[in-house]
């Protein structure tokens, strides 16, 4: 090694001023009431989340969507109206409309500020009115996007049933769903014995995040392969069909974002995390694989295979993105992964904006990212925490990368100034988990550099006029 | 509280941040939690912004709940003045902050001791007034000040200008078709011999906001967003203003013969009837299209009009009167605008709507039944899930409502476009007539239900093929007139002969 190596042999953090653009963790509610399916997503907040949630949903709010706004009034704020009248009146008139199994309440910066005890509301008007009240508080002065799904979900947790609980047979089949999906159209005892010999014998394991059903479908197949029951999944279609939870069942994330679901998994359900990096791209699912086959005991089977078949079809996307160099606002949390996953693709990363960096739950994936860098012989990016999007954008005009993955703010000016962007948000909603979603992931990335190859020799990249210097 | 899925108007610090952000080198900051600059992602997607929304947020967080915003709010204005050195700073107050009640006016304060640029506090309260209504206060407020400001220094100039001009007001970004607008009300302007002498919001520096009073007049177009301001330089300089919307044949005369006598009453004397008359005949084809076979063929059809109040009067009087189409309701969000809205429309429709509760608005839709509807966003999904064609004409818009085409609403350019856009969403007149002589050309089985009806009547398949035999855009209609005929008169089927009998009995 020279000394004029300029590879830093360690990742390096840095945490800036959070002035940076990203979507509200109300938003989490767009992807989760489609996901449980008999759920209902009661926003109490201002007319400014309800602004936010209609313009950034865009055309689902047209489809009926079972979520509203408990829009708060000045009454509300200044405590004339008694909270839980007000909120029993909505709620009685949602079950009437909608008849849901769960009303989750999604609380904000506004009834933070005002204090509003929904926790202590939630259990008297559940007893009431009889449908479930599941409280959780994604609001924007804690969180950033995606971690909403984690308040979410982190409140669910507590919703899992035990083994205790569920007794009846009837019960048991509802809260097996995943199971009789796997095994669909065969017969009771053919299912059950195929079962038997399908699996290897190991402690329950339950995954959480909410993912879209094929996904869902194809990360359990992808673990039964290797012999591993997929015992329930937080959340599942259905909030009735929430997984049983019990003490010493192991947990395995799905996203990066979930920090705080798998806290309350281990310290309230007394579970074991099994920390791996996340089953994005087949590096990033191969090691997730083999992290859950090593806890659970089980030798893995045919996986560099797997991997090096993915990885093969994947070469007329790595040809446009190989030695090029990417930069992440960050606005999302799946930074880190994508980051790790891009540079496995061989690219370069200078810097991996992300909204929250929780390197416990994270671990697994930062040491994949060191291992990934050195493997590829590049440098280390620089990790900010809490970026600044206005320092990001000066850093982005000296170092002048081929890709920009940023939010919505900042895609078209920096277009407009000749630099490629992908909007982060897609990220969150393409279907980027598993082997065969890889190519999804790529598709994304390559899709502004296609887009350049074709309007290659047009000659107008740049489409702002040069500022007067100051 | 109140159970909403939609809204019509946003909260207050858009309408702030829209008419800040449309200045130039205006630079705003929201007082907000993260999440909140959801603007940026509007103005950089909708209007397709190729400059950096001059928007950002002092964010508040876990520790400025804890302890106050403290310095955070006076280091985040100063800093952006260091960085991009703008004319103002705009700090602008978010739901959250105001029931913080922090004294946001003393950091404005203090941040003007050590920024060069001006900082000014927006003065709107959330939970009183929507974007509109902030809009149009946040930009009497920019005026004022600096319209102060100039005075104070002595630099607020007296005389007119040699030549008749006019400031028009109003113009702003995210705002419906507002730069098309602009440049036909310039290009009017100049028809009439008329200098343009500031156009504000958009594009302007408020260093010419000064000069505003150099004007002879103001015109004010939209009643959303510029009246306040119109207001103020009235009383102030005795400025009087024209607050006509130029939208349609007979709209766009009358505030031009409003020009015409303001002129002559300031003994500038000015002609503009054969002005009006060509382009009345031969420019716009608006009035000769009224003439047409093809508008005939609309004489009477019913509409619905729904959106902000000046476009939801603009248009209900253009269907009316130059178009001859029966227009049964029009409504508007404008719930504080309520008397004027009525004002303007009542002799032009059946029924005036005044709600901003889009369920309200889609039954009202549903019940009428309307050949075509006139709205926002909203109303065109109405219109999809009845199968009724929608033109939209008013904000809340979407990403197709900012065309790069042009596609003015005002002035005579105007009329033609608000003609292609009316004449488009009513099926068109022969195709009807084949449609109905022939039986249609769609022999889908029937399949939707329309959100008024909920029933579930047993059709006979005679019944049934007769019913697919009527074109698809009336079929909903005829199916649910039937049905009502049929559970008024108890029948457990519904036959050819029933669907006939109901026919006759209410004219389907």
């Amino acid at each position: 090694m020279t000394l004029a190596d300029p590879q830093p042999q360690a990742l390096q953090f840095d945490c800036e001023t959070g002035n940076y653009h990203t979507f509200c963790p109300i938003s989490c509610v767009a992807w989760l009431y489609q996901k449980i399916e008999d759920s209902f997503f009661l926003v109490v907040g201002t007319k400014t989340c309800g602004y936010f949630l209609q313009n950034a949903m865009g055309v689902m709010i047209f489809a009926e969507p079972r979520y509203a706004m408990a829009e708060l009034e000045e009454g509300d704020i200044s405590a004339q109206l008694n909270d839980y009248e007000e909120l029993k009146r909505l709620c009685l008139q949602i079950k009437r409309d909608r008849n849901p199994s769960v009303i989750v309440w999604i609380g904000t910066c506004t009834t933070e500020i005002i204090k509003m005890d929904m926790e202590g509301i939630a259990p008297k008007l559940e007893a009431e009115i009889g449908i479930p009240i599941v409280v959780a508080r994604a609001n924007g002065l804690d969180y950033a996007f995606t971690q909403g799904e984690d308040t979410v979900l982190a409140a669910m947790a507590q919703r899992c049933p035990t083994s205790a609980q569920v007794s009846s047979e009837a019960e048991k089949t509802e809260r097996n769903a995943i199971q009789k999906l796997l095994t669909f159209g065969q017969k009771k005892e053919e299912a059950k014995a195929a079962e038997e010999t399908e699996y290897v014998n190991h402690d329950p394991l339950v995954l959480f995040g909410s993912l879209p059903d094929p996904v869902v479908t194809q990360l359990t197949l992808e673990l039964k392969k290797q012999g591993i029951k997929v015992s329930g999944w937080l959340p599942s279609k259905r909030y009735t069909e929430l997984p049983v939870v019990d003490e010493g069942y192991y947990v395995a994330g799905v996203n990066p974002f979930l920090s705080r679901t798998a806290t309350t998994l281990m310290r309230r359900r007394k579970t074991k995390l099994i920390g791996a990096p996340f089953p994005i791209g087949p590096d990033g699912t191969r090691a997730w694989i083999e992290k859950i086959c090593s806890v659970l005991g089980v030798e893995p089977k045919g996986l560099e295979e797997r991997e090096t078949k993915i990885w093969e079809s994947l070469e007329d996307y790595l040809q446009l993105i190989r030695g090029k160099s990417v930069f992440f606002m960050g606005d999302n949390l799946l930074e880190v992964s994508l980051a790790r996953f891009l540079i496995r693709c061989g690219m370069t990363c200078p810097e991996i904006g992300i909204p929250y960096m929780d390197k416990r739950y994270q671990q697994a994936e930062l040491a994949l990212l060191e291992k990934t860098c050195q493997e590829m012989g590049v440098a280390m990016p620089k990790i900010v925490e809490k970026p600044d999007n206005y320092n990001q954008i000066q850093r982005i005009y000296d170092v002048q990368p081929d890709l920009v993955i940023t939010g919505m703010a900042h895609a078209n000016p920096l277009e407009a100034r000749g630099i490629n962007t992908k909007w982060s948000v897609e990220f969150t909603f393409a279907q980027i988990h598993g082997f065969s979603n890889a190519r999804d992931i790529l598709e994304l990335v390559t899709r502004p550099l296609r887009r350049n190859e074709a309007l290659k020799g047009l000659g107008w990249e740049k489409l702002v006029k040069d500022e007067a210097p100051v | 509280m109140k159970l909403a899925y939609w809204m019509y108007a946003g909260p207050a610090h858009i309408g702030t941040l829209r008419v800040a952000s449309s200045f130039k080198n205006v630079h705003a900051i929201m007082h907000a939690p993260l999440g909140d600059d959801y603007f940026n992602v509007m103005r950089s997607m909708l209007e397709r912004d190729r400059n950096f929304t001059p928007v950002t947020a002092s964010v508040v967080d876990r520790n400025v709940l804890a302890r106050g915003s403290q310095e955070k709010v006076v280091d985040n204005i100063t800093r952006k003045d260091r960085e991009e050195h703008p004319d103002l700073i705009v700090l602008t107050p978010t739901c959250t902050s105001s029931i913080l009640q922090e004294d946001l006016q003393n950091f404005v304060e203090r941040a003007s001791l050590d920024a060069k640029s001006d900082v000014l506090l927006a003065d709107v309260n959330h939970y009183r007034v929507n974007e509109l209504q902030a809009a149009d206060r946040t930009l009497h407020q920019i005026v004022e000040f600096y319209t102060e400001k100039a005075r104070k220094k002595g630099e607020l100039p007296t005389d007119k200008t040699p030549e008749p001009s006019v400031n028009i007001l109003g113009i702003s970004t995210l705002a419906f078709h507002n730069n098309h607008d602009c440049t036909e009300l310039k290009r009017l302007m100049k028809d009439l011999g008329i200098t343009v002498n500031a156009v504000i919001p958009d594009g302007a520096s408020v260093h010419e906001l000064k000069n505003l009073s150099r004007a002879w007049f103001n015109i004010a177009p939209y009643r959303e967003l510029g009246p306040m301001t119109a207001q103020y330089l009235e009383q102030t300089f005795g400025m009087p203003c024209i607050d006509i919307t130029p939208m349609g044949v007979v709209e766009t005369a009358r505030f031009i013969r409003a020009v015409q006598k303001l002129l002559n009453d300031r003994g500038v004397a000015v002609d503009y009837e054969e002005f009006i008359d060509e382009q009345t005949r031969f420019v716009s084809q608006a009035a000769w299209f009224s003439r047409s076979i093809d508008c005939q063929n609309l004489t009477g059809k019913k509409a619905v009009v729904y959106g902000d109040a000046t476009h939801a009067a603009a248009i209900t009087k253009i269907l009316a009167r130059e178009m001859g189409i029966h227009v049964v309701w029009a409504g508007t969000f404008c719930k504080y605008d309520e008397a004027w809205f009525r004002n303007e429309v009542s002799e032009y429709c059946d029924e005036i709507l005044i709600t901003d509760d889009h369920t309200v608005v889609g039954d009202a839709v549903a019940r009428v039944e309307p050949a075509a509807i006139f709205g926002t966003q909203m109303e065109r999904h109405v219109g999809k899930r009845l199968n009724i064609p929608c033109g939209v004409i008013s904000a809340p818009i979407h990403v197709q409502n900012f065309p790069i085409g042009y596609k003015p609403m005002l002035g005579y350019e105007g009329t033609n476009q608000l003609v292609d856009l009316i004449y488009n969403s009513f099926t068109l007149g022969m195709e009807d007539h084949l449609l109905e002589i022939f039986g249609g050309h769609d022999t889908k089985e029937v399949i939707t239900k329309g959100l008024s009806s909920d029933s579930e009547m047993n059709w006979s398949k005679d019944g049934l093929a007769e019913l697919n035999k009527i074109p698809g855009f009336v079929r909903g209609k005829v199916k649910r007139n039937t049905e009502k005929f049929a559970r008024d008169r108890g029948l457990s089927e519904i036959t050819a002969e029933v669907l006939y009998a109901a026919k006759e009995a209410v004219g389907a």
